[in-house]
């Protein structure tokens, strides 16, 4: 029997129009991902045809000793500069959100400077600046990479200061009095009730640090010198003589490490905890 | 709760300004130990700003503050013997009940079975046995409510301090918790000072007032007081509804006296209030204490009103406006000067709201110990 019911006006997945658009948004947005990593496992040096199923390119990429340096030197970068950022970035926050100070909103803007200032130019500064200064370059591993961790953590921080800024707007400071009125010192007030309810955004901004900084090109590329070749500056330097499944091997490792890291912090904060934050 | 008890909190001669602005000015007072102490005002008059500086959130500009014998000047507020309830409650939402609760005795270092034992005692206290595990925002305001209060009182402070406690619960909730409040305040002994904009919550609470108004110390007196001899026009106007009548002192001896109110007629009193002769004075005149009677009740009237002298107490006036209340009804009046009174009247029997209506002439006695004669 004929039995359709009316589509209520929120019911968008009933409408045909509606699922071909968000069909074509997912498509748009996943399927070079899915031929990159598709092609990963093509068994040919050129990537255009499909000449069967192997796993030789992960064995290449795994053996590749540069490709892995690379790599390693991506995450370690990545690890220090979110750690320094995800400190420096929540203190901004809590002191312009906590502290009236002369020139707060000057002290405001410049932070967010590195966001809006084009990555080329802060490129070029970088490499001025660490010239000038004349930063060693012969350190050993891996105070070598301290030049590129630094770049990474100025423009990490005001993304993570960012979000726990707009974390902080729905605190309530009755809160944080209720517990000094209990008894709790500054810094016991702190730990028990601000960082608690800071936790989902400083989640948030880790992962949004972490991973500006494990794909970050420009910036790094004028701050790396030639023992300090991170993973999207190697994938540059190999691309530019051919696109080989390796490249696609070792950018498919780092997609699901990426992805990977993503779901256990969704798992361990909670979906909505982490939007809660934005 | 005897009177000879020295004063478990002093406040004074304290200011507070922010800026240029004064949010308390020069207010001294004394809270009694085991008072359930009301902070009445309107929004925006200090209120807030005092049991804040009593709480050691902000310090005075000017003036002391002395709790129990010692002065506060210099205690932060984790070291103040009082306990706070927040008006938005702040309950901490990571925490289940028995944290939340436990919280103040777990950071001062109580060993875990006390805390379990005292942490029971005050959910048992504000009825909320069996909540142990819950989550704050698995809990109705109401509830949370009660988490901040066993939250306070677990500290076992020597004054509680409570902001608004009653003004975001629902208008049954608030009248039960009203009393509550007030029976909880009874078995503890604990002193409560609460700060309310709400009088039915100050008139019915408190043991003692004090009406704020922009800063300063309007009247401070035990609630039927408040009500019935209110100091100024402020605390009339404030306090309850009340009709207010310009006029001057025309008679003032020990026993009696009499004021002339163009608006309202002649009024008499059967006590003096020693104001200077031909001053400039306000009558206050509840709207429950007026009688309304059906038009060619004259001599009814007049008998009624007998214990003032002839043409003393009354008056005549069109009905403009009313509003059926259930319990009693409202009726506003035109008087034959022009001026509206407000006069409220019980409905005795179920019929009682139909013996008048719009436009309807009626007359008015009081007797002479209702009006109040007010200086400023």
């Amino acid at each position: 029997m004929f039995n359709r019911t009316a589509i209520a006006p929120l019911e968008y997945t009933r409408k045909l129009w509606m699922r071909s658009w968000v069909g074509l948004t997912i498509l748009f947005l996943y399927a070079p991902l899915i031929v990159l990593m598709i092609f990963s496992f093509n068994d040919s040096k050129r990537n255009v045809m499909w000449k069967g199923f192997t796993l030789k390119y992960y064995e290449k990429a795994l053996n590749n000793d540069s490709l892995v340096e690379a790599m390693v030197n991506s995450l370690t970068i990545a690890f220090f500069a979110t750690i320094v950022s995800l400190v420096i970035g929540a203190l901004a926050a809590v002191m312009l959100w906590r502290f009236r100070f002369p020139f707060k909103g000057l002290v405001e803007g410049t932070m967010s400077l590195p966001i809006i200032v084009p990555e080329i130019c802060l490129g070029v500064a970088f490499l001025i600046f660490f010239a000038k200064v004349d930063w060693p370059s012969d350190l050993p591993w891996p105070l070598n990479l301290s030049a590129i961790t630094i770049a990474h953590i100025t423009f990490c921080f005001p993304f993570v200061a960012m979000v726990v800024r707009a974390r902080l707007a729905s605190f309530n400071k009755e809160e944080e009095e209720a517990a000094k009125d209990l008894g709790a010192t500054e810094w016991q007030a702190f730990r028990d009730v601000l960082l608690p309810h800071l936790k989902p955004s400083l989640v948030a901004g880790a992962l949004l640090a972490f991973t500006l900084s494990l794909d970050d090109f420009v910036i790094t590329f004028f701050t790396s010198g030639p023992d300090t070749i991170t993973f999207p500056v190697k994938v540059y330097s190999m691309v530019r003589f051919s696109v080989t499944p390796e490249v696609n091997a070792a950018s498919t490792i780092l997609i699901v490490l990426t992805v990977a890291l993503t779901f256990i912090a969704l798992k361990y904060q909670g979906v909505k905890g982490i939007s809660d934050a934005h | 709760m005897t009177e000879t008890k020295q004063p478990i909190i002093q406040i004074r001669n304290v200011s507070k300004r922010f800026g240029k602005v004064t949010a308390v000015d020069n207010v001294s007072l004394d809270i009694r130990a085991g008072e359930f102490f009301v902070l009445l005002g309107p929004s925006g008059c200090g209120k807030t700003t005092l049991l804040r500086m009593i709480a050691g959130f902000e310090l005075p500009t000017e003036g002391q503050i002395v709790i129990d014998g010692q002065d506060m000047s210099l205690v932060p507020p984790n070291k103040r013997p009082v306990n706070m309830v927040f008006q938005s409650y702040a309950v901490f939402p990571h925490m289940n009940v028995t944290d939340n609760v436990g919280y103040g005795l777990r950071i001062s270092g109580v060993s875990k079975g006390e805390i379990r034992d005292r942490v029971s005692e005050a959910l048992e206290l504000v009825k909320l046995g069996g909540f142990e595990d819950r989550m704050p925002d698995q809990m109705s305001g109401g509830q949370r409510q009660r988490v901040a209060l066993a939250r306070s009182l677990v500290m076992r402070p020597k004054v509680l301090l409570l902001d608004e406690p009653l003004s975001a619960l629902d208008a049954k909730l608030r009248a039960q918790m009203q009393f509550e409040l007030a029976d909880l305040q009874n078995k503890i002994g604990i002193t409560f000072v609460t700060v309310t904009h709400d009088q039915d919550e100050a008139l019915s609470m408190a043991s003692r007032v004090a009406v704020i108004n922009k800063g300063e110390v309007a009247q401070l007196a035990p609630p039927s007081d408040l009500y019935e001899y209110p100091a100024n026009r402020f605390v009339a106007d404030f306090v309850g509804s009340v009709n207010i009548f310009e006029g001057t002192l025309t008679l003032d001896e020990p026993d009696k006296a009499a004021v002339d109110c163009p608006g309202l007629g002649k009024v008499y009193l059967n006590h003096g209030v020693t104001g200077p002769h031909g001053a400039n004075v306000w009558i206050a005149l509840r709207p429950e204490k007026i009688y309304l009677h059906v038009p060619g009740e004259g001599k009814a009237v007049r008998a009624a009103a007998q214990d003032a002298p002839d043409g003393h107490n009354l008056a005549r006036g069109t009905i403009k406006g009313m509003s059926y209340l259930g319990d009693v009804t409202l009726y506003d009046i035109q008087l034959e000067g022009g001026q509206i009174i407000r006069v409220s009247r019980p409905n005795l029997s179920r019929h009682d709201q139909e013996d008048f209506t719009w436009d309807d002439k009626v007359s008015m006695h009081w007797r002479a110990d209702s009006p109040v004669v007010l200086l400023s």
